[in-house]
């Protein structure tokens, strides 16, 4: 994959004008894949020509629909595409994420790309290179097992002067042949068929390849969708108070009279917005303008208190068992200890550092979009639906936008800029300001989780029962996004279940439940109580509640809490093995918890938890400092155990599990919304702290790599260990448990006193 | 609207704009410099951050009348991807970042940072840029690649 020598500002320049949405891969490269195939889903699968080009220079042009977050994921998917061709990676362009170009892989989340995405790009690259070996071996007279590749050339082995290249064979034309692929989305399997290369005989998957965005990112040459213009261009904001919403009773347009160049007011259903011909007059209309909003038919809970206590007393429209063993009564029956304890996790952002932004040009019932979404293909049906025109007509063009952490699965800006381009006939940009992103953000939802659990006399733990109450995303399926509802969609489904991992499944116990319940919630999304997919959905809640009850268990039972886990850790040696490399990479020592060597104001201790995410393992050792005076807990070390399989890209993987673990400690220690009756009040970063470089702990990262297995997901898994491992270092520390997140210093004073 | 005259990266600039504009607007839609970002509109996240006078400036708080005739540099003006300053070379260097976003801040404080201090202990770099905020949490490889710049010869 080619680090540009000339950068798309410099293509710019040259054109003298500014456009987004001109490919910077090869023209001839475009023309082949472009109009042919083209379905209502995007380009057809099983046309080879819709996954990738080959230039006559050689050039390999991947058309994805999956996209880079920021995590350097297309880095790795070009090595996977490079390898399987046998062409080096600087030969490689990944385009990303245009809908009239790219096969619908699903979205980019859930840390499935390189899983899911990955194996998809492999195999259509492996049935590439199985058509050029074929059209070889007419070509040089030769069997297709007496050839090899390098570099994109093949070549007879022992006459290596009979040779032919990649961009000669196909000489610019398109391959023309079909190809199995069965299922839709991030479930298609391509080519399942077609033999990939044996890992073993891997030279590019595996290596440490630096990432082709990140030079331009440092030098402000990269183009995010923050700066996506077109020309004739004029600037949206958004007018939404942070509570719950209804249609506006009136609106004071002469508050806004003496701003010059505001262009509309645009009004629809309960949606308000300012265009404007520059940006601040935008920013400075969406604020002055008065408006006076009718009483609210939803209104704002009057604090997290009622929103557990309504989890706690509302009737579940579905029970998700994952684990059914054994039976409870009779565990409990017999066990001569029990231990009960309801843990409690706040609702928390996303906190995309860039609010979100996006530019519409609607004209008539056409519509072209430059949005960061993660999901293209929902992005463009969303806005289609909302437009009331094919999906066909909808051209959406990926431009990355900031790291987003599952909230970009829910383009609402895309949606804002569609309404107001559309309410003034001219292309528009639209960002959100820091305020609309706090308060808007489809949060991760709060979560009650209780776990019982039985010991017998020797004790074994013989009985387990697990219950997690979460709400669904109300941003999901084909419910209508914010604008879309604004305008009168009414909602089709009851939303996403948040996840059903982590609640002490990974262990065998002889009497065990395990349960995921699906708490109704507000459909209508008009409201800062709107949800969705925050990074590892849930998980980090259900792994605190069940990697603290171990931790509980085996320092009443004085036993080392990674001896007691490992007891149960039966099910699959890949967990125990990390959990086993981790400890000692952290130069863990057998003994029960709680610490008794520090004595003291400031006190130290250490904690431990494990986790299954989608299959990757992970294990997390928190070394910790409380003092007792105030409260403060100070994350000294955390050592982090990762195992997802092969390994495609090391050092990418690496900057994966930092980021995972400081916004796993941001989290546990720091991030809480905080709202009452009239709405959130935390709406800037002052108010909603997140970790900052005084902050940030050590770190030290112990990674299995398994070449004989697939690759697994690298994005969100680690995040999910961190939270139990520093609750459990506070109780070793300190002797108090630690029940709900985050871990405020009035939090910490409190369970000392209990 | 007025006329105001800027020194931008060595070169001056006559804008149009109204005076009470943040710098920031001015930088991006104006004169097309994408380095800084808008991340909060509130001076607390870094993500806007420019030299004036060689000092750190929010410049989305920074009317750009307060800018006229002095000297701003923004990311832009330390260098490009074919000829990076030894700041972008080294967070290159050190791949210290995921989205990128908040890098405009990281950067341009780790240049007024090692303009004061070419040799910043570790707790002199994370004081430095306590103000600047990173969701994605690359915070580790930014202050190994202002160690990096710190610990070679070249003058960052």
């Amino acid at each position: 994959m080619e680090t540009k020598s000339i950068s798309r500002r410099d293509l710019l320049k040259s054109t003298g004008v500014l456009v987004v949405g001109f490919s910077f891969f090869g023209t001839a490269a475009r023309a082949l894949a472009q109009g042919e195939g083209l379905s209502v889903d995007g380009m057809d699968p099983t046309v080879l020509d819709s996954w990738l080009a080959i230039s006559k220079d050689g050039t390999v042009t991947v058309f994805t629909g999956k996209v880079e977050l920021g995590t350097g994921v297309v880095t790795a998917l070009a090595q996977i595409v490079a390898e399987e061709l046998d062409v080096s990676f600087n030969k490689v362009y990944m385009d990303s994420g245009d809908t009239d170009k790219a096969v619908d892989q699903g979205v980019t989340a859930a840390a499935r790309t390189i899983e899911r995405g990955g194996v998809q790009l492999r195999q259509a690259s492996a049935a590439a290179r199985q058509e050029l070996l074929k059209l070889a071996s007419t070509r040089l007279d030769s069997p297709v097992d007496k050839l090899t590749v390098t570099d994109g050339v093949v070549s007879v082995i022992g006459s290596p002067s009979k040779k032919i290249a990649y961009g000669d064979l196909l000489g610019g034309k398109r391959f023309n042949i079909k190809i199995v692929a069965a299922g839709v989305g991030w479930d298609m399997k391509v080519a399942p068929d077609v033999p990939a290369k044996n890992p073993k005989d891997y030279k590019i998957v595996g290596k440490s390849i630096p990432r082709v965005d990140l030079p331009e990112k440092f030098t402000g040459e990269f183009v995010y969708s923050q700066d996506a213009s077109v020309p004739g261009m004029l600037h949206g904001r958004v007018v939404r108070p942070a509570t719950s919403i209804s249609a506006p009773a009136s609106i004071d347009e002469s508050s806004i009279k003496n701003i010059p160049g505001v262009v509309k007011i645009v009004r629809e259903g309960t949606f308000v917005g300012v265009v404007a011909e520059t940006e601040w007059a935008a920013i400075q209309a969406a604020q002055a303008l008065k408006v006076t909003w009718s009483e609210p038919t939803l209104k704002m809970m009057s604090g997290p208190n009622e929103v557990f206590d309504y989890l706690k007393n509302t009737k579940s429209f579905k029970d998700n068992v994952v684990t059914n063993r054994g039976n409870l009564d009779a565990g409990f029956s017999q066990a001569q200890k029990k231990y009960e304890a309801t843990y409690y996790w706040p609702f928390q952002l996303h906190g995309m550092m860039g609010p979100p932004c996006a530019v519409a040009d609607v004209q008539g019932d056409k519509a072209t979009i430059w949005t960061g979404t993660q999901g293209p293909f929902r992005t463009r049906d969303s806005i289609a639906r909302m437009l009331n025109i094919p999906p066909k007509n909808v051209h959406l063009l990926y431009r990355e936008g900031s790291g987003s952490y599952g909230r970009l699965e829910s383009d609402d800006v895309a949606e804002d800029a569609a309404l107001m381009s559309r309410a003034v006939g001219k292309p528009v940009r639209v960002q959100w300001m820091r305020a609309d992103e706090h308060a808007w953000d489809p949060k991760g939802p709060a979560q009650l989780t209780t776990v019982k659990a039985g010991v017998d006399a020797q004790g074994n733990v013989i009985a387990w029962d697990f219950m997690d109450r979460s709400f669904p995303w109300s941003e999901s399926d084909a419910n209508p996004l914010l604008a879309s509802s604004q305008i009168g969609m009414k909602p089709t489904g009851a939303g996403f279940l948040n996840g059903a991992g982590g609640g002490g499944q990974i262990y065998t116990f002889a009497n065990q439940k395990v349960l995921a319940a699906d708490i109704p919630w507000v459909q209508q999304g008009q409201w800062p109580l709107r949800t969705s997919n925050l990074r590892a959905p849930g998980d980090l809640a259900r792994v605190f509640a069940s990697e603290s009850t171990i931790d509980e268990i085996a320092a009443d039972q004085h036993v080392d809490p990674v001896q007691l886990r490992l007891r149960y850790l039966t099910s699959d040696k890949r967990i125990s093995e990390i959990l086993v490399a981790t400890v000692k990479k952290a130069g863990w020592t057998d003994r029960p918890s709680p610490a008794t060597a520090s004595t003291g104001d400031k006190v130290t201790g250490r904690g431990v938890a494990v986790a299954n995410r989608a299959n990757t393992m992970t294990a997390a050792v928190a070394e910790i400092e409380v003092d007792k005076t105030t409260g403060d807990v100070t994350v000294k070390k955390i050592t982090l155990g990762h195992d997802c399989g092969l390994i495609v890209n090391p050092d990418g993987l690496k900057n994966q599990i930092e980021g995972n673990v400081l916004q796993a400690v941001s989290r546990a220690l720091l991030e809480e919304v905080q709202f009452d009756s009239t709405g959130q009040k935390n709406l800037d970063w002052n108010s909603y702290p997140v970790i900052r470089f005084e902050q940030v702990p050590d770190l030290e990262i112990v990674l299995i790599d398994r070449p004989d297995m697939q690759p697994l997901g690298g994005g969100e898994p680690s995040i999910v260990p961190v939270t139990a491992a520093i609750a459990n270092a506070i109780f070793d520390a300190t002797g108090a448990r630690m029940r709900q997140v985050p871990f405020t210093p009035q939090r910490v004073l409190s369970a000392l006193k209990a | 609207m007025a006329r105001i005259s800027l020194k931008v990266n060595g070169k001056s600039r006559v804008v149009e704009a109204d005076p009470s504009t943040p710098l920031l607007y001015v930088l991006r839609d104006n004169l097309s410099l994408h380095g800084p970002r808008f991340g909060c509109g509130l001076g607390q996240c870094g993500a806007c951050t420019v030299l004036v006078e060689g000092n750190t400036m929010r410049s989305c708080m920074l009317p750009v009348s307060a800018a006229e005739n002095k000297s701003v540099t923004t990311l832009e003006g330390l260098g490009n991807v074919a000829h990076p300053h030894p700041i972008q070379a080294a967070f290159v260097e050190e791949q210290a970042a995921q989205c990128g976003y908040c890098m405009n801040g990281m950067v341009m404080g780790a240049k007024a940072l090692l303009d004061k201090n070419p040799h910043p202990s570790v707790s002199d770099i994370k004081r430095s840029l306590n103000s600047y905020i990173c969701r994605c949490g690359t915070h580790l490889r930014v202050i190994r690649a202002i160690q990096r710049v710190s610990n070679s010869s070249v003058k960052a």
